[in-house]
């Protein structure tokens, strides 16, 4: 229900993201042990002295595997910020590692904490007094406004029709639920047998879990978005590798087998973590003029979330550009006019005419005033637009929605070992209500009347 | 209905009591039954003595989420309960096949018997006048109410009134063309208190609803109908009630079913035009979940039959209750109707349906305790408050009638919560969230329902019924002994380890589980879906003294469903922590700017008592009660500043 949102545990990444050696995620709130020690690898926090710091890992509970080496500092209340237990976990910083954790914290027990969550419950804990509290009143009320456009801006639209389909479906059955209770000699309701039942909820869980594995956070921010730079030979594609390689934002991965070759490496832009597809083939098409870009990247461009497509803007548009430009047609793409250090022979206006309205961005990699934009504009791709990720038409891109969606799926797991354990369908149904109100807090759709319209549109009742 | 002939009278000082109960339905008797027993010199008035716990409609009690009201109001030391026991005709537990939580009583009452049983008990109870008369207005002074003022010019002042007016107040019944003033039954209205009360500055809605024609049941072909018998298995709704005096089966009497068809929806369809529901002639708001058949008909044009249920009034009278077929279609209509029905082919129409439209004192304008917000000393409860049904009114009338009784003792006011009774649930969402049509009690409404079972209402009240003074020593103390029976078991099942014998081991294969490698608790393995305490005593020592069955029925559901009760009640803890948090009476709404509109104005109208309660108003969303949070510890440490100076 949406009217217990206060004071249960809440937890967000205190630091920026993406950026500094050391991630914090915060967590605050009663269950804040519980829900750090169902993830940590290390003594035993629950006996450890409050206000201490302690090394060891966090590990994903289901995998058994360790995401990433630790300290944690154990807070207990009433001393702490916010009166209440707080735990930090110090990370290394990674946006990948971060953001993997927070979802770990999310899926075992926290809440996404909303902006000035943290400072609200200080004050509404004693520990600020009445003029800071000013601010916090400030920060809610600016929320007030923005949280609702940044809710529905969120919010794809594909997503919240999956959403409000799966919801139905749920109500469909909980209403069939409730007749069955409440007109028990109504005859014209199925009866909702466990059978029945464990057959929605199954169904159901499949598609949340469907919607989990397109989760940006979940996969895109753990595995990184597919990025192929193609262009043909000697357009700069590797100038601009190395500029968005520059710095220590990179981590290079070897894969087994590869000695020379490095098939993958990440780069982190501006918070989005990308995948840059064959950067050895870059490198390798680069270094032998004469070999032909495309067919190797045909296969990058098929197997990318986005593609950069370079044009030496210092020449004419050629065949193989418009091959290229054809071939990436059905991408994701930023077009990147380079060099325009040099003198512009390209035709615009033939560029516009083939690509269309498009995102085109003109750089020269050679100084390092062209990488900004390009920067701007994934980050923007990312997150205002919603780059789609491994051909699902419908992702998840938000850690609130994925934490609602794994709450969801606890749910039905639930209702699933419920009907397994042979209890009554109307208990088991308060797991499935569960599963109801956490997909409704993702399209703010929670309202209980809902339940009731549903029982008297569907079925014609009256004893 | 009658003419007027004179509206002269002469006022004159008739009297002097602690609480004043106006109108003696089923929220009514109760009111003034608890005011008297808790030791309030108490007056009940009514429009007829012979209409007291009058049942205009279904001649029923009972039933999911119902049943437990009646469950709960006996535990308080209410009547319904003892009432229906002294008086049923048939009774049946429904959903015997589901969980614990929506297994639900429902008794056939004798309507005639019913009301005469309740009216003795009423003559009989002391402390307690009931009088007959129609109450014309209140006295108020500076917004405290002070009595009351019948037709006949008598004035009764009080400490404070309740009314349960019903559907009396400016009722109006509607047959077709045919609309006359009247009450229930064609009783008389109470034309006057809702002008009074609409001068008081109460707003007032008007609601409708409707019952169906009666048939004489020697004219019903029940060999065209399926027998619908009560239960062989002994229950009753009073605690109190002993398991010998349950009637046998063979000496209850059958409801019977049958099904309109075709035929029957084609004479409504050919009738529509002389339906006031769709001609306009209704204005009150009716009650989805209890729709007319004319409704049933057109919302749902593609079933082709609707069920009916034909259910004997009494066992003195021949008169049988059409149920499902409430209508306002014209007299004649009816009839064709009726005759198109199985089993009703050459049925003679005794009564016929009617809608009745009354006057509804909106919601919001009361407390949590059913007092109303512009008129201290005044409480309001059953339809007059916006609710439908018997047990809904009666659980009310307890609750009003016992806040009436502690307002006259100058003592604090009594709430029930929605985690402790249905009646609680019915409380806050009439408060909080108003109604838009008659309110009925639905399982669905309570959000605990595992908590709020029919069995462990005695659990749930019977301590507070106690403190109240409406339970006695003798049966409080045989509750604690249940009480204490239940819970030694329960203590003594967590002790008790069963070991992996070939006999039990025998016994959980025979129901296709794997054998017992470990010993295991009693308690775990009653969780298993085929073990039952009985067969728990195969294996186990019997408990020291042997245990009546309503202690085993506890000691088996709060061990199989103790994974949900758990949750339930973590549930209901997170709910506790904001129910504490209290919203200053004299909140400004206006002052905090940061709250939506739609949020203010609902706060504003409601004017909740608790920021949990503030959560449940449709139109605050959890911006809105942050916000107030966040204002209401503002508010707090602004005192306790100018406290520190």
């Amino acid at each position: 229900m949406a009217t217990t949102t206060d004071f249960d545990t809440i937890a967000a990444i205190s630091t920026p993201p993406g950026e500094g050696g050391i991630s914090i995620i915060r967590i605050s709130g009663e269950e804040a042990l519980q829900v750090i020690s169902k993830i940590y690898r290390g003594k035993d926090l629950s006996k450890v002295a409050s206000h201490t710091i302690n090394y060891g890992h966090i590990m994903d509970p289901e995998t058994k595997e360790d995401i990433d080496e630790v300290m944690v500092s154990v807070m207990l209340a009433p001393k702490t910020y916010t009166c209440e237990d707080v735990i930090e976990i110090n990370c290394h910083g990674g946006i990948v590692a971060t953001n993997t954790i927070l979802q770990l914290v999310l899926s075992y027990g926290a809440r996404m904490a909303e902006p000035g969550e943290f400072t609200k419950r200080a004050f509404l804990n004693g520990r600020i007094d009445l003029s800071q509290s000013e601010a916090v009143m400030d920060i809610i009320d600016a929320k007030t406004n923005r949280s609702m456009k940044a809710a529905e801006g969120q919010l794809d639209g594909n997503l919240s029709r999956l959403i409000r389909t799966l919801r139905q479906q749920i109500l469909d059955v909980l209403a069939n639920v409730e007749v069955n209770i409440d007109y028990p000699e109504y005859d014209d309701a199925e009866v909702v047998t466990s059978n029945l039942l464990m057959k929605n909820a199954k169904d159901i869980k499949t598609k949340i879990i469907k919607l989990l594995e397109t989760s940006k956070q979940g996969q895109v921010l753990r595995d990184g978005l597919a990025t192929s730079i193609v262009g043909r030979p000697n357009v700069g594609k590797s100038s601009i590798l190395n500029h968005l390689l520059h710095q220590d934002k990179a981590i290079v991965t070897d894969v087994p087998g590869t000695t020379r070759d490095v098939l993958e490496e990440y780069v982190n832009v501006r918070g989005v973590p990308l995948k840059l597809v064959d950067t050895a083939g870059i490198r390798k098409t680069e270094d032998k003029v004469e070999k032909i870009g495309v067919e190797r990247s045909r296969k990058a461009i098929q197997s990318s979330d986005l593609v950069l497509l370079v044009l030496n803007s210092s020449e004419a548009l050629s065949d193989e550009d418009k091959q290229l430009i054809k071939l990436t047609d059905n991408s994701k793409r930023i077009v990147i006019l380079n060099k325009t250090d040099l003198p512009q022979k390209i035709d615009i206006d033939e560029v516009n005419q083939l690509i269309g309205k498009e995102n085109i961005i003109t750089t020269s990699a050679i100084k390092d005033d062209g990488t900004e934009p390009l920067e701007e504009m994934i980050a923007h791709l990312f997150f205002n637009e919603g780059i789609q990720s491994s051909q699902a038409d419908v992702m998840v891109t938000n850690a609130r929605h994925v934490s609602l969606l794994h709450k969801a799926k606890e749910s039905l797991n639930n209702v699933i070992s419920g009907l397994n354990d042979g209890m009554p369908v109307d208990l088991v149904q308060m797991d499935m209500r569960d599963c109801w109100e956490s997909l409704g807090e993702i399209t703010g759709d929670s309202y209980n009347g809902e339940l009731l319209d549903q029982l008297f549109s569907q079925f014609c009742l009256g004893k | 209905m009658s003419e007027i002939v004179s509206e002269e009278n002469i006022q004159y000082d008739a009297g002097d009591y602690d609480v004043i109960v106006v109108g003696a339905g089923h929220a009514g008797s109760e009111a003034a039954l608890a005011s008297a027993r808790m030791g309030n010199k108490t007056m009940l008035i009514t429009i007829n003595v012979d209409m007291v716990a009058f049942m205009p409609c279904n001649p029923s009690l009972g039933g999911p989420a119902k049943g437990t009201v009646v469950r709960e109001i006996d535990a308080l030391g209410g009547e319904m309960g003892r009432n229906i026991d002294k008086t049923y005709i048939q009774m049946r537990m429904l959903n015997t096949g589901k969980g614990p939580a929506v297994r639900a009583l429902r008794a056939q009452a004798d309507k005639h018997a019913y009301h005469r049983a309740m009216k003795q008990t009423i003559e009989e109870q002391s402390n307690l006048t009931l009088r007959q008369g129609i109450v014309d207005s209140l006295i108020v002074e500076d917004g405290v109410c002070k009595g009351i003022v019948t037709y006949t010019g008598a004035k009764y002042t009080a400490k404070s009134v309740v009314i349960c007016a019903g559907t009396a107040a400016r009722g109006r019944i509607i047959i077709g063309e045919l609309r006359y003033s009247s009450g229930p039954n064609n009783s008389q209205p109470a034309l006057k208190l809702s002008k009074n009360l609409e001068d008081l500055g109460f707003d007032l809605k008007r609601f409708k609803t409707g019952t169906p024609p009666r048939v004489n049941g020697r004219t019903i072909d029940f060999s065209e109908t399926e027998e619908q018998p009560g239960d062989p298995e002994v229950n009753h709704f009073s605690y109190e009630t002993p398991d010998e005096d349950y009637i046998p089966v063979k000496d209850q009497l059958s409801c019977w079913l049958t099904y309109t068809n075709e035929t029957t929806h084609q004479i409504i369809r050919d009738n529509l035009d002389r339906a006031p529901m769709f001609t306009g002639v209704i204005e009150g708001v009716g009650p989805r979940y209890c729709p007319s058949i004319e409704d049933k008909i057109v919302r749902f044009a593609d079933k082709n039959r609707h069920q009916v249920f034909l259910e004997p009034e009494g066992r003195d009278t021949n008169e049988y209750y059409c149920d499902s077929l409430s209508t306002s279609l014209p007299e004649e209509v009816q009839q064709k109707m009726l005759h198109s029905v199985e089993g009703l082919h050459h049925a003679e129409m005794m009564r016929p349906g009617y809608a009745i439209e009354y006057d509804v004192v909106a919601p919001y304008q009361l407390k949590p305790t059913f007092e109303t917000k512009l008129v201290k000393n005044l409480y309001t409860a059953g339809q007059t408050n916006g609710t439908s049904g018997y047990e809904e009114a009666a659980g009310q009338g307890l609750y009003a009638g016992i806040n009436a009784a502690l307002r006259a003792q100058g003592k604090d006011q009594f709430t029930l919560k929605r985690d402790e009774a249905y009646i609680g649930v019915l409380a806050d969402d009439l408060v909080t969230k108003g109604t838009n049509e008659p309110y009925r009690l639905l399982t669905s409404r309570a959000e605990y329902r595992l908590l709020l079972r029919n069995d462990n209402a005695d659990f749930r009240l019977t301590e507070k019924g106690h403190d109240l003074g409406l339970i006695s020593d003798e049966r409080y103390n045989k509750f604690l002994d249940k009480k204490k029976a239940v819970m030694d078991e329960l203590a003594r099942l967590d002790k008790i380890r069963i070991k992996p014998s070939d006999e039990v081991n025998k016994f959980v294969e025979e129901h296709g589980d794997k054998p017992l490698k470990d010993g295991i608790l009693a308690s775990i393995f009653l969780r298993r879906p085929y073990v039952t305490y009985q067969t728990l005593l195969q294996f186990i020592e019997p408990a020291p003294k042997p245990l009546g069955r309503r202690v085993i029925e506890q000691v088996e559901i709060r061990t199989k469903y103790a994974g949900y009760i758990k949750k339930a009640e973590q549930n209901v803890a997170r709910m506790k922590k904001m129910e504490a948090k209290k919203i200053p009476e004299d909140i400004d709404y206006e002052a905090i700017d940061s709250l939506a509109t739609e949020a203010r104005q609902k706060l504003e109208k409601i004017r909740p008592q608790t920021v949990a309660q503030a959560s449940r108003i449709s139109g605050v969303n959890p911006s809105d009660v942050a916000i107030l949070g966040v204002y209401i510890q503002q508010g707090h440490i602004a005192k306790i500043n100018s406290e520190d100076k």
